[in-house]
């Protein structure tokens, strides 16, 4: 006999994600979930991106690692408030999910921030399938990876509101095409911002902090 | 990646739909909806499954994976095509104003239960 279930597999992480975003909206808090593969300079662009918007922007930060304080380390020197998830208390997770992120977010005076940036676990697949109660999710990719990732990893780049092409500083000594790396996230995502920048050097920055700055402005 | 927290959840659901006067009865079969576009591989879920049911009341029964095909439309023109490359400008007007219809699944549709 077939019995008729009809729900989706991540039900309970949806339910908790609307959860978080009806919570954070009602703080008028404004989370960005940052995701990329491991090594893309992720950290870095965080600490130059809290340079340039703190303190008008009060932005606190949850770091999610398989394991390590490494990056919340790095993250708390800047003065931000940073809470560091390690998702081997999880279970080894490959992404962070909505529950740990109610979770860690009690760690924050929310009444006392204007953007919660989430830096998700380094990995291209898993942190897509997971909504966390975020307002805009943006995908880091550097240039030394290969300019074909957005067609590897097609859900992440749909799913996000803007990319970052980051480590542009290395392009002279690298047979990187930037063209086409932007042609595939556009061809997966057409319209997506794409920001093209060097978190080392500085360079390209702006326009990606402009874009955070207006998407925090806009809340609602 | 996350194959076996999936297991996980599917055996939560399906084993919390068995209905009360069924429950003893052996489920054969679980049947899954899974999108393309879903960051799911279908035979390491098949594995992690098999490794989760055991000492379940799902011990014993089979996880039957339907995949389903990424479609899109394009909100301009109204053309819809099947994907089988992760392509979403318009291939008929060129515009990027595309929805994407299915192959984003993760659902579970129904469980098979033993008659009695």
């Amino acid at each position: 006999m077939e019995v008729k279930v009809v729900r989706k597999v991540l039900d309970v992480n949806d339910t908790n994600a609307q959860r978080n975003r009806l919570r954070f909206a009602e703080k008028k808090v404004f989370v960005l979930n940052v995701m990329s593969s491991p090594g893309s300079g992720k950290t870095t662009l965080l600490q130059k991106t809290l340079a340039e918007i703190m303190p008008d922007i009060r932005t606190g930060v949850i770091v999610g690692d398989i394991c390590t304080s490494n990056d919340a380390d790095r993250l708390s020197a800047a003065g931000v408030p940073v809470v560091q998830v390690n998702t081997d208390e999880f279970g080894g997770d490959c992404h962070l999910a909505a529950h740990v992120i109610e979770k860690a977010a009690e760690n924050f005076d929310l009444d006392a921030l204007d953007l919660l940036i989430v830096e998700n676990v380094g990995n291209l697949v898993c942190p897509a399938e997971f909504d966390i109660g975020e307002n805009a999710r943006a995908v880091v990719l550097s240039v030394t990876e290969g300019e074909d990732k957005p067609i590897k990893y097609p859900l992440m780049f749909r799913e996000s509101d803007a990319a970052v092409l980051n480590k542009t500083d290395l392009l002279p000594y690298l047979d990187y095409d930037r063209d086409a790396a932007v042609d595939y996230i556009h061809q997966v995502h057409p319209g997506m911002p794409v920001f093209e920048l060097s978190a080392k050097t500085g360079e390209g920055l702006a326009a990606w902090v402009d874009w955070i700055r207006g998407k925090v402005r806009g809340k609602g | 990646m996350h194959e076996m927290g999936i297991a996980m959840q599917v055996v939560e659901i399906a084993a919390a739909s068995i209905p009360p006067e069924m429950a003893g009865s052996r489920v054969e079969r679980v049947n899954l909806k899974v999108g393309k576009l879903a960051a799911v591989v279908p035979d390491s879920l098949r594995f992690c499954y098999d490794v989760v049911i055991r000492d379940t009341p799902l011990a014993g029964s089979v996880l039957h994976i339907q995949e389903i095909p990424v479609t899109a439309e394009c909100g301009d023109c109204g053309h819809s095509w099947t994907a089988d490359r992760p392509e979403f400008r318009c291939g008929a007007c060129g515009s990027g104003n595309v929805r994407i219809v299915s192959g984003q699944e993760l659902e579970i549709i129904s469980i098979d239960i033993e008659d009695p």
